[in-house]
């Protein structure tokens, strides 16, 4: 049996919406290089939709996969919906992951979860009511 | 192209190996205990192997126990000198901080059975200093393990030195030579050694099979209560295929050790000058003092088990000190030991070529490893960080 599925390898390998957006709306930043993992999220948002996500990744294999398809998952969406989006969703997306690497789906939904925090520290008037 | 370039992980089985085997379970598959002579015929063949095997470290076949494999012979080896050092109120035990774990966590164990323990520097180099053995040393010191060549990157240790410290102050001296054996000349006469640990499938061997040297007059206490076998000191029917190839895998390791190590050196340090030549990257362990398979190296703003994904996809297969790799969250506890901090010791790769890696596929290696290094910066946070100079550069 393989490390990881398919789905994984093929995000790992062909990373989808890998880079940097400047001036993104939202930028997120989690993880630390301490434990070996660090995820950057930028975020253009337009009308209440994400128009655009580019992610930077510095981890292992399916923290890669885990970034590229949480912006997979977002890309289009409102952000609303963005802001749901669980690292469960991620992971099940990736057609799972091994138990000891599930906290890299837990990474990217923090990463979106901070770059959109951004966006409504920037834009307050946004937030939606709690 | 495909290239095995994990041979500190395993090793391919020599054929020499294999088919020294064969016949042990095909014909003479009887169990060395039994009179009759197809059991005897067993017999004769275990004892071949440990008269070829002591032959090869300069040991009497007395002094050669097989066991399952380098872990536990490093467990039978510390259990012993410490029940040993028990008996006469000594219970200071010194050793180094990047061991391999059959040793530490042995090494913890005891502690909580009320052992002290010291555990050596073993610098930016990776090598452990003699002065610093010398001065560790205490009245009830009972032990001294040091191994003999680091399993991931591969600094040699002056072992022959460190034994004569320990055998003028009377303490007794192990070495964990897993990764040693076959590839470097050992002499447990010359190097002063009275108890050492070894493992098959290091040195082509099959796995699942070892021996632990222990000098005469060293008792050894039993980790497997039982049967006569070994002389009483380990109990279980002897596995006398893997045994056999074992010692078959050796002999031909020994008869061809110099002509391979001077080809693997060559090999070796022909990979460290390709690989050097990345940016912000650091051979790990003193360049000369080490093994002749040994390629061990940081790279900074990468991440190592994203670098073996992408090595693997181009047939290559390596092994990183990476905490992704190992399923904790530390990363390699030799990395942390020769000071490397954890941000780097994630970026490792160490590359164990053998004794059949061809110059053309040291350089398609490089060529690889540049590129998947350079791939893997191009996304990295940390990279453009560092290149921004908002973070600066450790390596």
């Amino acid at each position: 049996m393989a490390l990881y599925s398919e789905k994984v390898m093929d995000h790992f390998r062909n990373p989808r919406n890998v880079g940097v957006i400047e001036n993104a709306d939202g930028i997120g930043e989690v993880g630390n290089a301490k434990c070996g993992d660090i995820m950057k999220m930028y975020l253009k948002i337009d009308d209440d939709c994400i128009s655009d996500v580019k992610f930077e990744t510095f981890g292992c294999g399916s923290a890669i996969a885990s970034s590229s398809m949480a912006t997979e998952l977002i890309k289009g969406r409102p952000v609303r919906e963005a802001m749901q989006l669980t690292n469960k969703a991620v992971a099940e997306a990736l057609d799972g992951l091994p138990d000891y690497k599930m906290h890299c789906s837990v990474l990217a939904e923090e990463a979106i979860r901070s770059a959109l925090e951004d966006y409504y520290r920037k834009n307050p008037e946004k937030r939606p009511e709690a | 192209m495909m290239i095995y370039a994990d041979n500190a992980a395993t090793t391919k089985m020599s054929r020499a190996a294999i088919d020294a085997m064969l016949p042990c379970m095909e014909r003479d598959f009887g169990n060395p205990s039994s009179l009759y002579s197809i059991g005897q015929r067993a017999k004769e063949l275990l004892e071949q192997a440990r008269a070829d095997v002591a032959a090869v470290i300069g040991a009497a076949p007395r002094e050669i126990l097989f066991t399952s494999g380098g872990s536990e012979a490093d467990n039978q080896a510390l259990r012993s000198a410490a029940e040993l050092g028990r008996r006469s109120g000594k219970t200071h035990i010194i050793s180094t901080a990047f061991e391999h774990h059959a040793v530490l966590h042995t090494l913890k164990r005891l502690e909580k059975e009320g052992f002290e323990v010291t555990l050596l520097d073993v610098h930016e180099d990776g090598l452990v200093r003699p002065e610093e053995l010398q001065a560790a040393l205490r009245e009830d010191t009972c032990l001294v393990t040091v191994m003999f060549a680091n399993n991931e990157i591969g600094t040699v240790q002056p072992i022959r030195e460190l034994g004569a410290i320990c055998r003028a102050h009377g303490v007794l001296f192990h070495t964990d030579a897993v990764q040693a054996m076959g590839h470097l000349p050992i002499d447990v006469q010359a190097d002063n050694i009275d108890l050492l640990s070894a493992s098959a499938h290091k040195f082509h061997g099959p796995k699942g099979v070892g021996f632990l040297y222990a000098r005469k007059g060293v008792p050894l206490t039993n980790l497997i209560e039982g049967g006569a076998q070994e002389r009483g000191r380990r109990a279980g029917t002897e596995n006398v295929p893997a045994i056999v190839g074992m010692a078959a895998a050796l002999k031909e390791s020994a008869a061809n050790m110099q002509a391979n190590a001077e080809r693997m050196t060559k090999l070796r340090d022909r990979l460290i000058r390709g690989i050097g030549e990345i940016p912000h990257a650091a051979l790990n362990g003193d360049a000369a003092r080490r093994l002749p398979g040994n390629v061990n190296f940081c790279f900074e703003g990468i991440e190592g088990e994203s670098l073996l994904l992408l090595l693997d996809d181009r047939g290559i297969s390596a092994s990183s000190g990476s905490a992704c790799t190992s399923g904790s969250l530390d990363p390699s506890h030799v990395l942390l030991a020769i000071g490397r901090v954890h941000d780097v010791a994630h970026g490792s790769l160490r590359l164990s070529i053998g004794e059949d890696t061809t110059e053309e596929e040291a350089d398609y290696i490089i060529q690889n490893v540049k590129e998947a290094v350079e791939y893997l910066r191009s996304f990295s946070p940390v990279w453009r960080d560092l290149m921004s100079g908002k973070s600066s550069f450790i390596l």
